[in-house]
């Protein structure tokens, strides 16, 4: 189907919303980890389905791009099918599962495994932009605590984790100061994927729908997780090896198998498990070499 | 002589045609308590949030002594600066502790705030001197992990001025700091204020419409009647000779025992 095929402006939103995102986005990249406002619309899908990240990649696709939606690392999941979907049909372009060939990914709760390259770009779904917020509730107060660069309140979430679980216990949206300048939320990935923000080759433009805000990491921009000296920034992820495609090192999703507490642990990134399989690797789950990857 | 601490000088805020406060003049020096009564709507309390940076006069100057700058006039400061001023080198008790407090996180988080907003990023120490704070405001050390809201009235006061205190600040405000108490622990936190006040070198502007309260902390004292400052002198003096016929009645009013 090509654009002209149906009644819908390419992408969906109308020139000038387009335009006004990208200048938002524009802004956002100029200063990195800065909330910009933006004139959030209406999409066709409900608040919390990832309405930010749609109207990001909205304004970021061109005819030539190519597609990739994950949600929770995967790409078959209700979430990632259905916006994929809907960019075929608005905006005609191709889609793509593989990491590799995508031009624009948009995401929800993850990075990639595979490094990404320069000339890509990751947009994430953000439901809640700003990290003082559960802290401070005043939008004027935390507005003026960022311009003011006063991020005391931010190690006040951190002891408070450290003093009632014994280590910092915040395990996704755990927030990062991007150039030394802004506190930011990366989103809900799993601080696993925290260290993957800092220094990419890649894009990340982070949008929110309700929010309103657009923020951004530039490619290869410093980006550090806050920490206490004596209790520093800790990866985490399970002690495991995928069962299916035997990867290391990657973030594994727990998978619960019987009602006598069996388990395994698998990718979260599916597309990472796929290739993977294709080469040949073979974990104690995996399955025979011919037929689908698992 | 060293200069004053803070010089308030001719301070006004108006609320459309009403007044807030008017003219109102005074100098606090170095270890000096003062004293701030007068009726409900007298202006004490717009007076407090004028002169600690947090409601702006519509005449008149505050000048404080910072340790580094000398005698600047707060509205002059930047912003950045007056901030990280009022939260190292000044206090500010409010009289309902939740105003003052973070109820949703820990004691010991409480008081570490005002650490970890000067760039204290070691959790051990942090925690040392929030227990440390605790023992010395008289809350037992074992609740440092406790939510202000499991504590009692007179508790969370207490930690709403140990939080405040943990930063060594050199000016505190109080706005009524032991209302809503009852009065067997309205002593107590009297007490505990005077020692603090006087083992650590603090100076203080204290308002409340309580004499008694006053009448032990306050050096000086001064007397507050619709927006105007109708008496100041030192605290037994004004207390026990008052000469305006607004600071009789005041004296006059009090239930004695």
């Amino acid at each position: 189907m090509t654009p002209q095929d149906t009644e819908y402006n390419f992408a969906y939103l109308d020139e000038q919303t387009k335009r006004m995102i990208r200048r938002a986005l524009l802004k956002a990249v100029a200063i990195p980890g800065y909330q910009v406002p933006f004139a959030s619309r209406e999409m066709p899908m409900p608040y919390g389905w990832g309405t930010g990240g749609v109207q990001v990649t909205a304004a970021t696709l061109t005819p030539e791009d190519t597609l990739k939606v994950i949600d929770q690392g995967a790409d078959d999941t209700t979430n990632a099918v259905s916006i994929r979907k809907f960019f075929q049909k608005v905006a005609g372009i191709s889609v793509t599962e593989k990491t590799a060939e995508a031009t624009v990914i948009q995401t929800r709760h993850r990075i990639p495994e595979r490094d990404l390259e320069a000339g890509q770009i990751l947009v994430y779904q953000v439901p809640i932009p700003e990290p003082l917020r559960f802290l401070e509730p005043r939008e004027t107060e935390t507005r003026k605590m960022h311009a003011l660069a006063e991020y005391g309140l931010m190690h006040v979430k951190l002891y408070e984790d450290i003093a009632r679980h014994g280590h910092i216990a915040t395990a996704y949206a755990y927030p990062v100061l991007v150039e030394g300048r802004f506190v930011m939320d990366p989103s809900p990935i799993p601080k696993f994927d925290n260290p993957k923000l800092s220094n990419s080759p890649a894009l990340q433009l982070f949008g929110a729908g309700r929010e309103q805000r657009i923020h951004a990491i530039p490619p290869f921009t410093r980006v550090v997780s806050l920490d206490f000296e004596d209790h520093p920034f800790e990866r985490g992820g399970a002690d495991a090896d995928c069962a299916i495609c035997a990867a290391s090192g990657v973030y594994l999703d727990e998978v619960i198998v019987d009602d006598a507490g069996g388990r395994m642990f698998v990718c979260s990134d599916t597309d990472h498990c796929r290739e993977r399989l294709e080469a040949g690797h073979r974990g104690p789950m995996g399955a025979p070499a011919e037929g689908e990857a698992a | 002589m060293t200069a004053p601490l803070l010089s308030v000088e001719h301070v006004t805020r108006r609320y459309g045609p009403r007044i807030g406060c008017q003219d109102v003049s005074f100098e606090l020096w170095p270890g000096e308590v003062m004293g701030i009564v007068g009726e409900s709507g007298s202006g004490k309390s717009t007076l407090l949030s004028c002169i600690s940076g947090q409601g702006d006069p519509d005449e008149g100057r505050v000048v404080y002594d910072a340790r580094d700058l000398g005698p600047v006039d707060i509205r002059e400061m930047s912003e950045p600066r007056r901030r990280m001023l009022m939260r190292t080198d000044w206090a500010f008790v409010h009289q309902n502790p939740r105003d003052g407090l973070r109820m949703t996180v820990s004691a010991g988080a409480n008081v570490g705030e005002r650490l970890m907003a000067v760039g204290a990023r070691n959790y051990a120490n942090i925690r040392a001197q929030a227990t440390d704070w605790l023992g010395k405001v008289e809350i037992d050390e074992g609740r440092v992990d406790d939510r202000p809201a499991a504590f009692s009235g007179g508790m969370q006061q207490r930690l709403q001025i140990a939080r405040n205190l943990v930063t060594g600040p050199r000016l505190v405000f109080m706005d009524e700091p032991t209302g809503g108490l009852d009065v067997s622990v309205q002593a107590r936190l009297l007490d505990l204020i005077r020692g603090l006040v006087r083992e650590l070198g603090l100076s203080a502007v204290i308002v409340t419409h309580d004499l008694a309260v006053v009448r032990l902390l306050a050096d000086r004292l001064m007397v507050m009647k619709d927006g105007r400052r109708v008496e100041t002198g030192l605290t037994d003096q004004v207390l026990d000779d008052p000469q305006h016929p607004y600071t009789q009645l005041l004296v006059s009013s009090v239930l004695q025992a």
